[in-house]
């Protein structure tokens, strides 16, 4: 009993130890929520907001840490590959979802290009890549405002009152209001549920002909599960909006969070328990995390009846087609480490020395990971934009990288691991506390001016240290050099042993 | 073609090409019909401005550091001297002891306080980039950022009383720009000036500019200054002769804070202005793009360097508004020109000194 309690003491210890980081920033959050005194609503609904805008570009960060590239300050040339597509796709009078659509595919092309230079940029820089991505992105930033101030309508010809200010050079202020704005998160559940649903149909039909020619069976039955879960998506999707209550929960252009909770928390619990049982039945062990899943779903649920949780709920607006884009990123980031490329990125990231005595072409898969992260970048911003509604024409890229890096480093990344969930935790709290500094600033000094000052310091300063602590675990003096290496190409060897079986 | 190519390696392609360009545009500017005499005054005075500043980045280049991005350490130790200078009405304490030489006193002062601050901050920097050997560059980057905003914070809330410092209506806090004419402002560009065919050559300040240039210069022939090469340029060596390399390098970052320090109230007494907050914050890439262009590499840099390459470097900028101007009526394109040329710099030796290893 007595080892047992030590043994928790410890592995609490080790938690707040491994999650330093996070618990020092929840503390200051708190710290700032309290001073700041406001309504926990409005907060809450902030960051919902933010969290909605942000997170895909913070996403686009996690692949080219996972090939050993680090914290990829490069992804500023993503996001002016999305810029530049925005402009033309606005100019060119399209609007809502075909414009967005067309920005997408005008930007991929562009992103993978410059994803390509940078990549050829990073392989020439190795060990330095985030000083040489920094350094690109106040580089990209100049070419990209020579392009807008100055080759715009003064060498490619242009003629649009709406967007030049003087015959050449655009606008300060890119308004999107009427054409793009909202476009992604206007699209409500249900149609979101069709798109969904159709994809899964469309994927399983693939597979399923794939397996037919291939004439193996595996994952046979996964896959038509997936199809039928995906035609019931479809059949919801447009069923919903006959039904007048579900149309009206669920057709609208945003999600209010008190319905998401109702019916996400039963959907939870039922899942929760259908697990159990299934665990039970195969007399698997392990079902705590389902247990666990199953209170959260029942919290969840009953705090829409809970006055204050339900003004808060009431506050939280989601746009459905935006969230499931942040999903589908982080399962593209999964899938992505499980394919056989990811497992060479891996072995890359790990030492580039076994990774090209294993025959891996450490250069091409560095700029495939950069090229990803890029394109990641460029829809990442077009979520971004979209949202935000008008942006700065010249400089909203210039921040880009910042935010994103710090955003993910406050959620428990390092250097060398970054993942999804430190993403996400990383984007809750950094952008809380971008949220709530200011106001506890303005509390406590009287002038909000000062917030301003914070929000950068608290960004540069979470970098510098984050990265400090990495090089001097990586310079750490001969003697750990010696311990680590091993360990690393031991790890790294077992790496291709394991893609055979891929 | 061998010969060739090795005068292009001895001169180094960003000097040949911002040299080429700068000549392009002085004499497109002379063309022009633009006033060459007065951007060449002008082109002095920025040089002796940030002549300082630039031969900072010389002593972590030479202890094997790289540049020093994080030279905003010693310029927030420079402006924190600097205000006390004013602060403490430190010229007109002196002018009542020695009359005229009030503005002398304060400027020794500034630089002095400046020195013992930044040789504090120095040693503790030095420390640290010990600690994470190897990515210098990345931390120093961000730490030189993290310290502006930490002091702009500091700067918002410091209490000075002087009412120059302060701001016109509130109680407490540095103003945007405090004025330097009160104090030493001008001072070294206006001592000893004279003008010759034309040009105002600002005297006072080149010779301070070249003065640290020869302390600096007779420090790295002396023992602990070849020593500290010694560490840049082979540490292993170094070690097995008996140096301690750690020492030798917070020595390095300690002299490129002092520098800093001094360089930034060279800056501000030239400026007519002292800018506390965000100001600095590119300031960083400016010296570390001006040494490079110079013809330094991360791993080697020289007095002479510091020379060109200021030169070049302000020279640029100075001319380009005006020529840019005048052929595409009402345009400023010399800030994108010059954040595509200053990082596009950074980035080539980046490349440089990366693409050999592994």
């Amino acid at each position: 009993m007595n080892t047992k309690k030590t043994n928790a003491l410890d592995n609490l210890k080790r938690i707040i130890f491994e999650n330093k980081v996070i618990f020092m920033f929840v503390i200051l959050c708190l710290a700032c929520i309290i001073i700041a005194d406001t309504s926990v609503a409005y907060i809450v609904g902030e960051v919902f907001t933010r969290f909605g805008r942000n997170t895909c570009l913070v996403l686009a960060l996690i692949i080219p840490c996972f090939a050993g590239l680090g914290m990829n300050f490069g992804i500023v040339v993503g996001a002016i590959a999305a810029q530049v597509s925005v402009f033309w796709i606005v100019h060119w009078g399209f609007t809502g979802i075909t414009g967005m659509l067309l920005c997408v595919l005008m930007s991929t092309p562009i992103a993978i290009f410059f994803g390509w230079l940078l990549g050829l940029l990073y392989n020439k820089t190795k060990g330095a890549e985030m000083i040489a991505g920094l350094v690109l992105g106040f580089f990209a930033d100049g070419v990209y405002r020579l392009y807008t101030l100055y080759i715009i309508g003064g060498v490619i010809p242009f003629d649009d009152p709406n967007l030049l200010d003087r015959g050449f050079g655009l606008r300060n202020a890119f308004d999107l209001t009427g054409n793009l704005k909202y476009s992604i998160d206007d699209i409500s559940f249900l149609t979101v549920c069709i798109i969904l649903g159709a994809i899964m149909i469309v994927m399983g039909l693939v597979n399923m002909l794939h397996n037919k020619k291939v004439g193996t069976q595996t994952n046979g039955k996964k896959n038509l599960t997936n199809m039928v879960m995906g035609a019931v998506l479809v059949a919801f999707g447009f069923a919903g909006r006959m039904i007048p209550m579900v149309n009206l929960l669920f057709g609208g252009t945003r999600l209010i969070f008190t319905d998401v909770a109702l019916f996400g928390g039963i959907a939870l619990v039922v899942f929760a328990v259908v697990k159990i049982i299934v665990k039970r039945k195969k007399g698997e062990t392990g079902i705590g995390s389902m247990i666990a899943l199953a209170i959260g779903g029942i919290a969840l649920t009953a705090g829409t009846g809970i006055g204050p949780v339900r003004d808060i709920y009431q506050s939280i607006k989601i746009s459905a087609c935006t969230y499931g884009i942040i999903v589908l990123f982080c399962m593209f980031n999964n899938w992505m480490t499980n394919t056989r490329l990811g497992q060479n990125m891996r072995t890359v990231g790990q030492s580039r020395a076994v990774a090209t005595s294993a025959g891996i072409n450490v250069d091409k898969t560095r700029i495939i990971a950069t090229c990803i992260s890029t394109v990641l970048a460029a829809w990442g911003q077009l979520v971004f934009l979209q949202n935000l509604g008008t942006f700065n024409t010249v400089q909203q890229q210039t921040n880009v990288g910042l935010y994103a890096i710090a955003a993910i480093l406050v959620g428990g990344a390092t250097v060398q691991k970054a993942s999804n969930k430190h993403a996400v935790i990383g984007v809750i709290l950094f952008h809380t506390l971008f949220v709530v500094a200011p106001l506890a600033a303005t509390k406590i000094v009287g002038d909000s001016a000062i917030s301003e000052y914070i929000r950068m310091f608290i960004s540069y300063g979470v970098i510098a240290v984050s990265l400090a602590m990495h090089a001097w675990k990586t310079a750490g003096g001969p003697k750990d050099k010696g311990k680590v290496e091993p360990d690393a190409k031991h790890k790294a060897v077992a790496m291709p042993a394991g893609n055979a079986k891929v | 073609m061998e010969k060739f190519k090795k005068i292009i390696d001895a001169i180094g392609i960003p000097r040949l090409i911002v040299s080429c360009f700068f000549l392009a545009i002085v004499i497109t500017a002379y063309v022009n019909g633009i006033d060459v005499k007065s951007y060449f005054s002008s082109t002095l005075k920025y040089w002796g401005m940030w002549g300082v500043l630039v031969l900072a980045m010389v002593p972590t280049i030479k202890c094997g550091i790289g540049p020093n991005f994080g030279v905003s350490l010693g310029i927030v130790c420079g402006l924190l001297g600097t205000l006390l200078s004013i602060e403490f009405e430190v010229m007109q304490r002196v002018d009542a002891i020695l009359p005229g030489f009030g503005a002398w006193g304060a400027f020794a002062f500034a630089v002095i306080v400046s020195i013992v601050c930044a040789w504090f901050v120095g040693i503790g920097y030095g420390k640290v980039l010990n600690l994470v050997k190897g990515s210098e560059m990345t931390v120093t980057t961000y730490i030189g950022y993290s310290i502006i905003y930490l002091m702009c914070i500091l700067w918002f809330r410091a209490p000075f009383s002087s009412g120059e410092i302060i701001w016109p209506l509130g109680g407490v806090g540095v103003r945007n720009s405090v004025a330097m004419e009160g104090s030493f402002g001008y001072l070294l560009t206006e001592a000893l000036g004279f003008e010759i065919a034309g040009i105002y050559i600002p005297t006072g300040i080149i010779l301070f500019v070249l003065a640290c240039c020869l302390v600096v210069h007779f420090y790295f022939k002396s023992k602990t200054g070849l020593a500290i090469a010694a560490v840049g340029s082979n540490p292993t060596f170094a070690r097995a002769s008996g140096i301690d390399v750690d020492k030798m390098r917070v020595k390095g970052v300690a002299m490129s804070t002092i520098l800093g320090a001094i360089g930034i109230v060279v800056y501000t007494q030239a400026f007519g202005y002292l800018q506390a907050y965000t100001a600095p914050l590119s300031m960083g890439f400016i010296c570390v793009a001006s040494i490079l262009i110079g013809g330094a590499t991360t791993g080697k840099a020289s007095i002479i360097h510091v020379i060109i390459g200021t030169f070049l470097y302000q020279g640029l900028i100075i001319f380009t508004p005006p020529v840019s101007n005048h052929l595409l009526a009402g345009t400023d394109i010399s800030d994108t020109m010059r954040q595509i040329i200053q990082n596009g710099v950074i980035l080539y030796a980046l490349v440089k000194t990366k693409g050999g290893t592994e």
